[in-house]
Order: structure tokens, then C-alpha cells, then sequence
């Protein structure tokens, strides 16, 4: 199969550096401590284009900055749509924000999914928890351009049924004809009707050719080794499966080394790699 | 009986299973049903047969005082459901309630240990099998432990 990553076009490092100006339009709660913030740019009319599975340094002024995944639709150039989950300082002060306030962006950083590259084959899209996010725009991409993909499949698992992100999305993209969506809870009370139980599990009972299947999958660490043994187990190429990868970004230009992964830096050469780019080191401690 | 014996030969879980031992297995087995809300067992109760789901879906839970019945897992479509008619003492350990309507095929426990006793060769794929089911159990429950998600209420 042999699928590359795309590799972006890295902004200029002037540019890339500095925060551009960015208004909140809108902020939804998505659950108890997740948000998304539709951001509009100050000072320009279209956001820069960005590709699905890149991120942006979001900048809570007077607080710190943070690489958060772009959730929202690439072929919308009027804002950057951002699910964030409030973990520290900087992360509960954009989730803080109100209509109107004023944050930073740096960005589009990163390599993205190979959605492109999978036209003809099936897809795979396996999220763990707020995974959910960056693997939206590869959906929606997906979905706009449905005729050119075989299978398209969905699995997400969340810990509770309370976690769950874009609720009323996943009941849309359940009711079409063409995609399938799968989603389970670790956890749950008897009121939840649907399936209990990781996320791994959901792999073996899918609908797709495993020989002819690119699998993007994004979530904690752990879940996506035993993802990537599940997906292995079911007969996928080692090199059709892709994972985004998170570390702790800095620069987002790979300047700083503070990402760096094995022989590569995060910001710069993933957050998106093929498997088989990262093979050697995925499973290795302390990397 | 043909119907039972084409379902159970095409069943992941007796794939590759020689015709003999497949003969004695549907021996024990037998079409259920269970409505929306029917318990297929309960803690404590005797463990005396194991479920092949068809259709429908099952959530095994445990009752906990002062938090009500809170589900474990939920099995559906071609997952295979109990163990704890093959180790003694033979009690299940946890209730099974059905969430919608639910196909089964039960293979009757007592059945099944009286044939695998007289046959260890049939004794030896069931463990086998049953062993691999009770390793992806374990790999899910200790991945569940982990809580990855975290940072919840």
C-alpha cells in the first residue's frame, strides 16, 4: 500500500512565529470540560487553508500557549473550529473565553491524514476520547467526496456516554446509508442502550477489506497500540495503518526540539505518521 | 437440528471444529429468545449453559447497593456469552439482561462437560477456544482499568 503522511507546506518562520489576532464567534460545550470555539481571524477575512490532522498554537494571552487540533471542516476558509479539553492553565482559559474574546493562532502546523491517498480503498477512522477531534475534518473530507472511498467506517470509544463529543453528528453521519458508526462507553449505567466496552473491540466485528483498508486512529498511547494489534490481527498492512501522535509542542516549527520523537520532531514531521514510520520507537519507553 | 449444526460449523468460535466433536456440541444446543429487558441469568445462579449470540444485544452488569445495576460490558451479534458453566462451582457471577430482542442459540453446560469428559480431545478444543475468549475479556477489562480516557467525573 505504502501511503505517505502528507507532508504540508511549512510556513515561513517569521510568520509561523508570530500569533495572529483571532475573535471567538461562538463557544459550544461539548461536555463537562470540553469546548469548541469557533475563531474568526481580526484582521483578515479567510483563515489560512489547513489540511486534516494539522493543529494550530493557540495562545490564551496572558496564560500560555497550546497545540490544539483543528475539529473543524477544511473547506471552510472563515474560521478555525477548535475542540479543546480543559486539562491546565492555558487549555480552562480558552475553554474560559467568551463571544468576542481574543486569543492567539499560530499555524496550520504538521502533517496530515492521507485522505487523499486513500481514495479507492476502505477507511477506517478509529478515535479514543477527544481523538474524536482531529479525525473530523478527515471525515468531513471523506464524506464530501464519498464516491471515491470503498467502506468508510467509524469507532469511537469515549469513557462514558456523558464524554461523548458531537453527539448530534455522530447520530447524522449514523443514518447515512454509507457510513458506518460504532460507538461504546467504558462505563455506564443501565439507562445506555448502547454497546459497553474499549474500543479495541469494535475492530473485529467492522465491516471492511483488510487488504485493501487505510486506518487512521487517534487517542491515548495505549489505545492505539492495541488498536494497531487489532488492526494487524484483522490482516491490515502495517503500512496502511496512520496514528497522530502528541507530545509536548513548543515552537510548532521544529525549532525547539521540545517534541521530538526518535529521529523526528512531532510539530514538524507528524503529529500524523504512517506506522511504519514510527515502528521502531512506538512502543518504546521514555520516547 | 441442520439449522442449528450449518449456524454453529460457520461460527468463528467453532471454526475448524472436526464433524464429531461439531455433532456432540449441537447435541446440547437449542434456540432461545429473549425479550427487551428478560434476564438470561442472574448472580449467583447456576451456571448451566453458555450463549451464542445471534441477533440482539445482551449488557452483563453487576448490582452495586447505592448505585444500582451498573453494566460491564455488552455483548452482541456472533459474541459468545459465559463461561462459568465450565469452572466449578458453576454459578454466574455477574446478571445478563437483554437490551433489545435477542437470538441465541444455549448450549446446555452439564451436557457439554459430561461429553468433554468422556472425550478430552473435544475437552481440549473447548478450553482452548473458551481460553482465547477469557484472554480478549482480560485484554478489554485491564484496558478499561486503565481508565485512558481520563480526567473525568
Amino acid at each position: 500500500m505504502a501511503i505517505a503522511a502528507e507532508k504540508s507546506q511549512p510556513p515561513l518562520h517569521g510568520e509561523s512565529l508570530a500569533p495572529a489576532l483571532y475573535r471567538v464567534h461562538s463557544i459550544r460545550r461539548e461536555t463537562h470540560d470540553s469546548f469548541t470555539l469557533d475563531v474568526r481571524p481580526q484582521n483578515a477575512l479567510n483563515t489560512p487553508a489547513f489540511a486534516p490532522g494539522q493543529f494550530n498554537m493557540v495562545y490564551a494571552y496572558g496564560c500560555g500557549e497550546v497545540p490544539i487540533s483543528i475539529s473543524g471542516d477544511p473547506a471552510d476558509h472563515r474560521r478555525f473550529v477548535h475542540t479543546i479539553r480543559a486539562v491546565g492553565a492555558a487549555t480552562t482559559a480558552l475553554c474560559g473565553l467568551k463571544k468576542n474574546g481574543t486569543l492567539g493562532v499560530r499555524g496550520p502546523f504538521g502533517s496530515h491524514w492521507p485522505v487523499d491517498e486513500s481514495a479507492g480503498s476502505d477507511v477506517v477512522v478509529v478515535a479514543g476520547g477527544i481523538g474524536l477531534a482531529p479525525l473530523r475534518p478527515a471525515l468531513y473530507r471523506l464524506l464530501a467526496e464519498r464516491q471515491r472511498y470503498g467502506r468508510i467506517v467509524l469507532l469511537y470509544g469515549v469513557r462514558t456516554p456523558g464524554d461523548i463529543l458531537f453527539p448530534r453528528e455522530l447520530k447524522q453521519w449514523r443514518a447515512q446509508f454509507d457510513l458506518e458508526v460504532h460507538v461504546t462507553v467504558d462505563r455506564a449505567t443501565s439507562d445506555w442502550q448502547g454497546r459497553v466496552g474499549v474500543v479495541t473491540t469494535l475492530i473485529r466485528k467492522a465491516t471492511f477489506d483488510p487488504n485493501n483498508t487505510v486506518a487512521m486512529v487517534c487517542g491515548p498511547e495505549v489505545m492505539m497500540r492495541f488498536t494497531l494489534l487489532e488492526l494487524l490481527s484483522r490482516g491490515v498492512p502495517a503500512d496502511g495503518v496512520f496514528l497522530s501522535m502528541e507530545r509536548n509542542m513548543k515552537c510548532g516549527v521544529g525549532l525547539c526540539g521540545h517534541c521530538q520523537y526518535g529521529p523526528t520532531f512531532i510539530c514538524k514531521d507528524g503529529p500524523v505518521y504512517p506506522y511504519t514510520r514510527i515502528a521502531s520507537t512506538f512502543a518504546t519507553r521514555e520516547i | 437440528m441442520e439449522t442449528l449444526e450449518r449456524i454453529l460449523a460457520e461460527h468463528p468460535f467453532l471454526h475448524g471444529l472436526a464433524r464429531p466433536h461439531l455433532e456432540l456440541i449441537v447435541g446440547c444446543a437449542t434456540n432461545v429468545r429473549f425479550n427487551p429487558g428478560q434476564f438470561l441469568f442472574h448472580e449467583g445462579e447456576e451456571a448451566d449453559r453458555f450463549y451464542v449470540i445471534r441477533h440482539g444485544k445482551v449488557r452483563v452488569e453487576l448490582f452495586t447497593p447505592g448505585r444500582g445495576p451498573i453494566t460491564i460490558q455488552t455483548v452482541d451479534d456472533g459474541d459468545i456469552l459465559g463461561w462459568s458453566w465450565l469452572l466449578a462451582p458453576y454459578q454466574w457471577h455477574f446478571d445478563a439482561q437483554a437490551v433489545e430482542l435477542t437470538r441465541a442459540i444455549a448450549l446446555d453446560g452439564e451436557c457439554l462437560r459430561t461429553k468433554c469428559e468422556r472425550d478430552h480431545d473435544l475437552g481440549y478444543e473447548m478450553l482452548k477456544r473458551f481460553a482465547q475468549i477469557m484472554q480478549q475479556r482480560m485484554d478489554a477489562t485491564r484496558l478499561q482499568l486503565l481508565d485512558l480516557y481520563g480526567n473525568s467525573r
